[in-house]
């Protein structure tokens, strides 16, 4: 561990410095730095002597005053957002300095790990998106806020419902079946990337209106630094700060129309009789009842939603502190649903100890209160007959209309929407507490040293219930073991979450003049531990009687990571960067022989604008090469123990009969003592780029990641193991693709302005290896389940092919181009057709992905529009290729999908090729007016009101109800709503 | 000055200290999973694991009915042993239709499976699963472990015939790998678990494996029932050394009708009877009506022993069409198996045979459509209600035991076994199907004479007495008419009069996904 030894030296070296601390003052300067813009006075700004370590920080009126040795004539004045200024102080006990904004974004601070960098000394891909930039509207979780906007990060939400958590994934993220969630670091706290019970999304709690930035690190070089946990990409999220001055508050609110924008289409009552009358038989034709139902307008609503947000932003003498609140209460489509959310976020971020130690602590705080839809709704009202009523006449089942047989709701007919709604109340209540104190001190008697440690938590609790009353048909009847019946249920759930972090690391900067250079070294230790408790409940019926027994032990899991980093910056001549990560990594989940591994990453960039030559072409305000390699790491497999031999009890329904008595189970668990790191490695090459004074900039950008050593879970030889499947380290991927991105202000006018952006990516996934031996007859990892039959799946891992390939027959067609029932291909000429004739057809993720963006800006006007694209996604139709009809016997009717008409299919088609669609797709995302109503309330305060229109429209050949589900399988899709909002901002 | 610089120096030492003292947290252990030192460490924890072994033939994992898997890769419902074995030992032939469209379940019944199925597959895991949690339990309790854990005299004793138990119940698993897949992976306790690619063994090694470990132990197994319910004694082992030979013809091309005979003959002796009412063996309380016939259950009950596959999925998934699900115990049916109109006419003869109970209402004798679950007859045999009428304690999960070993098998293995020429009398045979027969009928009036008895009447006879058991694959390629053009039933080779398909289909394709993780097997030829 050298990077231990190098910690203890550079302590060691700091230690000798401090101890030769001199104090040599003997002038004092006042003064008051202006923004030159408005006259006002720039709060928090920094006044050093040239030269030395004095400096001091302006007060809120922008006012300062500092000692300086006798020697000093000048004074360096610097704060984010401002040019920085020199002003010589000879024979002067008094000067006033104005400061000049930058409009460049050279300048600004991006946040990289461990430590930041300005942006033109960046050296990797990194793109940052700040809150000016962030999707206006009804967004309720952290990232909608940046959906469409970056290139390489794709966004999916899962469904309309509240709340509900996206994916992301970052350059087609590395893993096949270990988690492709990048690692999402909050105030340089590294969340959990899994849920807590009772809550459908990890970032769910934090509150976007807190959000200052987000930092997207895409390639390795960058992503290295976090070594562990980085092989799908590291989003940071920068929250907003307390900033000296006068206090200002701002509050906003936006209340939400949340529509139905597309329904499933399905037979209506009439179409559904004609079908049973033409197909069905005499006892089905008699099951036909007289009402017309719109099961779907049942169960949807139109919905209303208010996000109401509160801050307070100020200083107290020399605490910047800022305080916000936020109140969210959003009803779902789908009846029944309901997200309720207080949120508040404290920040201290003051700064001691003659600007010597910063301190940064954020207190981040929510309580969600959700009732959850039961989304078997959405599946039921597709299949359930329509010319049945919702309600009964004799008011049993909760006077909701059920199909039954001998008296009892019959088990394989789809139960009452409406009940299905109604009936079940699923609740649950989550809180969570996410809090960390940074200190950063740069030392007294060596200031290009600092000394950053950063301790952090995450907690979470979720808790729940779902009760459902003893009379609705959804839980009609159950036993408990000892032969007790009961109806109806009254379970609960509970999850607690204790992650811990504590980072620390040293960081030295220099500038040495004599040679043109800068250097940046870095050197830190990190903690993180994740423990997950969950108590074990019964299940049980609405009277209380354990149908279920619980488990005999409660459920307790806990993994740990340990890291050790290092990074060197060097920049030669403001134009030739070198950046050189390197980070050793140990996880718990590995045996203590190979659970160590260094990750390692490379970068470099050449500004080209800085070279005479260009320099001189006006037209290039910047131009910059970069390339980077590194190596990440992945270990978020689920299980925390996977190479540890180990006993696990059965539970107390999974008994086996000896004699009279039950004895209940010890099973051998599976498992694989070598499993060790999957590592991605990955190659950047881009460019940056910047005309017309940064009017146009934008990059472009080329990688490749390979993935190998894939944490799979693949079939180990039979006997040799306690299971059949094991999480082995088996198998190589890739992903290769290129990104462009480019954002120019094509008007620039006083009263106009009109700011335009594109990205566009380009990814192309395969995997490359699957078994140990490479053998080209295997068929691949099946994968995808569909609903319809047990464990049917639709898509296969294949080597030479994209994951997730859909695996399914070649349909033929009759001269009418209509499918014929049943007749598929013989592929392989066998002259029968069985599992040997599945073929690999197209896939569900995008070849290229489109972001739009446009924002224009009339006098008071504003307004702005967001597109996205996708290109080659394919969609496996689970809804279609669920609707089949004939005749049967069973006692209840089900309504199948108005496609029906087109394949009259009898029995279910699964596997044909027919169901898998096109599903390219424009959708305009997002559609919004902002009007300034400048100062209000006698000028004491400023407010801007807005109108957006969510999920404006979407063009896409796909038949189905929505072309953008993650994983490319449709069935019974929570719609995504269309939302118009009205939103105002109150600033005084 | 000094002092500071060493104070200093003091802090970052144990600063360090503390880093390296965390390294000790990568020590994760789970808090509540067990080692095997605290497993073994007396007789009751060898019991929990012994009673897992049983358990992997009838449930599904450690959670019932389903959460805690054993095998991957399946619906976890679709992953017991006994519904993956009965669906390869039935669905393959004119016993039984299902309708489902589940993955490739029609295949068996088309009799176009491919090396990929996903249900063959998942039979062959399970029974390795089996086998590699046998080993484990026989590498644990060998004598010297016992002493070694301070395990001696009675408790001693006891885990001794748990170990009997353990190496039958490995036995078995060999045995059905040989009688499906034939030339299988070889692993026993002497092989290590993880990185090891297990040998192959053909199938004749593998029958004389099998043979040699059934008789070998023959005398540590507790005498014939003597043992608790549900745990096998030497009755078991004879039943199993009985069909094994009464096969060895197509297992190893050499007959061996005279050890199916000595087998079945020292069962015969050890005081089983026929219990009266034949339909009473497959009911919730077999637990207890059943004893005296059955050799070997599998034990199921609703309470405590659940799952979606065993008899759970025997009692649902023939309720088709307007059959009564209340009438069979449970809250509704799965609407899958049928049987095809060949099976009913094996049943022509004599009436009264009350074997014969097809569910004929609202279903057609013949099947267009395998899809279609009112295309052939409903068979009524595995229940959920008891002798006297009741209910099982579940309506969902049945209480019904399913016999792997009985005692109407022993009499027509020892009826063909003396057919086919391995020593016995013709009197005997007789005498032995014709208590089968008295039985079905409630009187003599279903016997037969010495001249009637001929092999396709045993084939038959034993179609009527364990259709639905789970041996008819078995008896119809020992017949020559699993593949053969010689009988035909419907679907049969994927048409609707019947085929003869390849004679390779006599044996099962080992797995592809296993002949890719071990490069030492070899797939079985036609494949």
């Amino acid at each position: 561990m050298s990077l231990k030894n190098l910690i203890r030296a550079t302590g060691f070296i700091m230690l000798l410095l401090i101890a030769q601390i001199s104090f040599a003052q003997n002038r004092v300067i006042t003064g008051k730095v202006t923004d030159s813009k408005d006259g006002s006075g720039v709060a928090g700004a920094t006044v050093s002597a040239k030269n030395t370590r004095n400096a001091t920080q302006t007060k809120a009126d922008g006012s300062f005053s500092i000692s300086v040795p006798s020697g000093t004539t000048t004074l360096v004045i610097s704060s984010v957002g401002f040019a920085l200024q020199e002003v010589s102080v000879e024979g002067k006990t008094s000067v006033d300095v104005s400061l000049v904004m930058v409009s460049t974004t050279m300048n600004e601070v991006v946040v990289t790990g461990y430590g930041s960098v300005r942006r033109r000394d960046l050296t990797s891909a990194v793109t940052t998106i700040t809150s000016k930039d962030f999707t206006k509207g009804p967004i309720t979780t952290p990232e909608g806020l940046i959906n469409g906007r970056v290139a390489g990060v794709q966004i999916t939400t899962p469904s309309g419902a509240p709340g509900a958590g996206a994916r992301i994934l970052i350059r087609g993220g590395a893993s096949l079946n270990a988690s492709n969630s990048p690692l999402i670091v909050v105030d340089n706290v590294p969340l959990d990337n899994n849920g807590i019970s009772g809550s459908a999304n990890p970032l769910g709690l934090i509150n976007p209106n807190d959000i200052e930035s987000f930092t997207i690190l895409k390639d390795a070089s960058a992503t290295a630094i976090y070594g562990n946990r980085a092989s799908n990409g590291v989003i940071i999220i920068t929250t907003k700060k307390g900033k000296a001055g006068k206090v200002k508050v701002s509050f906003s609110t936006l209340n939400s129309l949340y529509t139905v924008a597309k329904k499933m289409d399905v037979l209506s009552a009439d179409q559904f009789t004609t079908m049973v009358k033409s197909t069905g038989n005499a006892g089905q034709q008699a099951l036909l009842g007289t009402s017309n139902t719109d099961w779907q307008k049942e169960i949807y609503q139109n919905a209303f939603g208010t996000d109401n947000n509160i801050s307070l932003t100020g200083g107290i003498q020399k605490l910047p502190y800022r305080f916000s609140l936020g109140y969210l209460n959003q009803s779902g489509i789908l009846k029944t649903g309901n997200l309720s959310r207080f949120s508040g976020a404290l920040n201290l971020s003051p700064v001691l100890l003659n600007n010597h130690l910063k301190i940064d602590f954020n207190l981040r705080g929510a309580s969600t209160s959700t009732r959850f839809a039961n989304e078997g709704a959405i599946g039921s009202a597709a299949a359930f007959d329509p010319t049945q009523p919702v309600h009964n006449t004799d008011g049993r089942f909760g006077g909701y209309f059920e199909w039954i047989q001998a008296n009892q709701p019959y088990g394989l007919a789809p139960r009452n929407p409406v009940a299905l709604l109604e009936l079940r109340n699923d609740h649950s209540n989550v809180r969570r507490l996410i809090g960390n104190i940074q200190l950063d001190y740069k030392l007294h008697c060596f200031p290009d040293l600092r000394f950053n440690v950063n301790i952090g938590f995450d907690r979470s609790h979720g808790e729940g219930t779902v009760q459902v009353p003893d009379s609705a048909g959804q839980a009609y009847l159950n036993t408990s073991p000892t032969g007790q019946k009961t109806s109806g249920l009254n379970n609960q759930y509970q999850q607690d979450k204790k992650n811990k972090l504590l980072d620390a690391y040293f960081n030295y900067t220099k500038e040495i003049k004599v040679i043109r250079s800068s250097v940046d070294l870095m050197a830190g230790y990190g903690y993180q531990d994740f423990l997950t408790q969950s108590p074990s409940y019964p299940g049980r019926g609405a009277n209380g009687i354990e149908y279920s027994p619980a488990n005999p032990f409660p459920f307790e899991s806990e993994n740990t990571l340990i890291s050790y980093y290092g990074r060197f910056r060097y920049t030669l001549m403001g134009k030739y960067l070198v950046s050189v990560n390197l980070r050793r990594d140990g996880s718990s989940r590995f045996n203590p022989d190979i659970r160590w591994k260094t990750f390692p990453g490379v970068s470099v960039a050449w500004v080209l604008s800085e070279e005479k030559g260009i320099k001189a072409i006006s037209a290039i305000s910047n131009l910059k090469l970069r390339f980077g390699y590194g190596v990440t790491g992945q270990q978020d497999i689920g299980d925390d123990y996977p190479y540890l031999a180990r006993y696990t009890v059965g539970t107390t329904t999974a008994q086996y009969q000896f004699g009279n008595g039950f004895y209940s189970v010890y099973r051998p668990v599976g498992y694989d003592y070598n499993l060790k790191w999957e590592e991605t490695s990955s190659n950047n090459l881009g460019l940056d780029f910047g005309f017309l004074k940064g009017r146009i900039n934008g990059s472009l950008d080329f990688y490749r990641k390979k993935t190998k050593n894939l944490l799979s879970i693949i079939p180990v030889p039979a006997g040799s193991n306690f299971t059949n499947e094991l999480w082995t380290n088996v198998g190589n991927m890739k992903n290769e693709g290129f990104e462009f991105s480019v954002n120019a202000t094509v008007i620039k006018r006083k009263r106009s302005t009109w700011d335009l952006g594109i990205n566009f990516t380009y990814n192309k996934n395969e995997i490359t290896k699957l078994t140990k031996v490479n053998d080209a007859t295997y068929q691949g990892v099946l994968t995808g389940g569909i609903a319809g039959g047990v464990g049917n799946t639709v898509q296969i891992h294949t080597v030479g092919f994209p994951r997730s390939s859909f695996y399914v027959l070649q349909q033929v067609y009759d001269s009418k181009n209509k499918p014929i029932e049943g007749l598929y291909v013989d592929r392989n000429g066998d002259g029968i057709i069985n599992n040997n004739d599945y073929y690999r057809y197209k896939k569900p993720d995008p070849d290229v992905f489109i972001g739009f963006t446009s924002q224009v800006s009339y006098d008071k006007w504003t307004f702005a529009t967001l597109l996205r694209c996708n290109i080659g996604n394919y969609m496996y139709n689970n809804v279609f290729s669920g609707a089949a009809f004939q005749s049967n016997s069973l006692p209840y009717l089900y309504n199948v999908s108005a496609n029906h008409l087109n394949t009259g299919f009898k029995n279910n088609q699964y596997f044909s090729d027919y169901f898998i669609e096109n599903a390219a797709f424009l959708k305009m995302d997002n559609l919004s007016v902002a009007y300034d109503f400048g100062k209000v309330m006698s000028d004491r305060a400023t407010l801007r009101g807005s109108i957006t229109v969510q999920n404006v429209f979407t063009l896409t050949k796909y038949k189905g109800l929505d072309p953008e589900i993650a994983g490319g399988i449709d069935n019974n899709f929570y719609t995504r709503p269309r939302i118009y909002a009205l939103g105002f901002n109150l600033e005084f | 000055m000094k002092n500071k610089v060493f104070k200093a120096l003091g802090l970052l030492a144990v600063s360090s200290l503390l880093m390296v003292a965390c390294t000790k947290d990568l020590n994760r252990v789970p808090p509540y999973d067990f080692t095997s030192a605290q497993v073994y460490k007396d007789a009751a924890g060898y019991k929990q694991v012994l009673a897992k072994l049983y358990a992997g033939l009838s449930l599904t994992g450690n959670a019932g009915p389903d959460g805690q898997g054993d095998i991957r890769g399946i619906d976890e419902g679709f992953s017991s042993y006994l519904r993956q074995y009965w669906q390869a030992q039935e669905l393959s032939t004119d016993e039984a239709v299902i309708a489902w469209n589940d993955a490739t379940i029609k295949d068996f019944h088309y009799m176009t499976w491919g090396s990929s199925d996903v249900f063959l597959k998942a039979l062959y895991y399970r029974i390795y699963f089996q086998i590699t949690l046998c080993n484990e339990f026989i590498r644990e309790s060998t004598p010297s472990k016992l002493s070694e854990r301070g395990i001696t005299g009675a408790d001693a004793t006891e885990i001794g015939y748990f170990r009997a138990e353990a190496r039958f119940l490995r036995a078995m698993s060999y045995y059905h790998a040989l009688d499906l897949y034939g030339n299988v992976p070889f692993v026993t306790e002497n092989d290590p678990v993880g990185a090891f690619l297990p040998p192959r063994i053909t199938r004749t090694d593998l029958f004389n494996y099998v043979e040699s470990e059934l008789k070998a132990i023959e005398n540590d197994l507790k005498a014939a029932k003597t043992n608790e319910y549900g745990r096998v004694d030497k009755a078991a082992d004879w039943a199993l050394l009985s069909r094994l030979y009464l096969n060895a013809e197509v297992y190893i091309g050499a007959a061996k009708y005279a050890d199916a005979l000595t087998y079945a003959n020292k069962v015969i002796a050890a005081s089983y009877s026929l219990i009266p009412n034949w339909r009473n063996l497959f009911l919730a309380d077999n637990n207890v009506t059943g004893v005296n016939e059955v050799i070997f259950p599998i034990t199921f009950d609703g309470g405590k022993s659940r799952t979606w596959g065993g008899t759970t999925y025997l009692v649902h998934a023939p309720i088709v069409g307007s059959m009564s699900a209340a009438a069979h115990g449970v809250d509704f049916g799965w609407g899958g198996i049928r049987t095809t109109k060949q099976f009913v006419q094996i049943f022509a003869g004599p009436a009264g045979d009350s074997r014969m109970n097809f569910y004929t209402s609202g279903q057609n004798l013949d099947i267009n459509d395998i899809g279609t679950a009112t295309d052939g007859y409903g068979i009524v045999k595995f229940r959920n209600v008891t002798s006297t009428g009741a209910n099982g304690s579940n309506p969902t999960w049945t209480d019904t035991d399913f016999p792997m070993f009985r005692l109407a098998e022993i009499y027509l293995n020892y009826a063909e076994a003396t057919l086919r020429g391995g020593g016995g009398d013709i009197p005997t045979a007789v005498n032995y199907i014709n208590l089968l027969r008295q039985r079905a009928y409630g009187n003599a009036s279903g016997n037969i004479t010495s001249g009637q008895l001929t092999l396709q009447f045993i084939l038959d006879e034993r179609a009527k007495e364990l259709h639905w058991e789970g041996v008819r694959r078995t008896d119809l390629i020992r017949y020559g008419q699993f593949t053969e053009g010689t009988y035909l039933w419907a679907w049969k080779g994927n048409v609707l009069n019947g085929q003869a398909v390849g004679s390779y289909r006599k044996l099962y394709p080992i797995p592809a996904s296993d002949l890719i993780a071990n490069p030492n097997l070899a797939q079985n030829s036609g494949y």
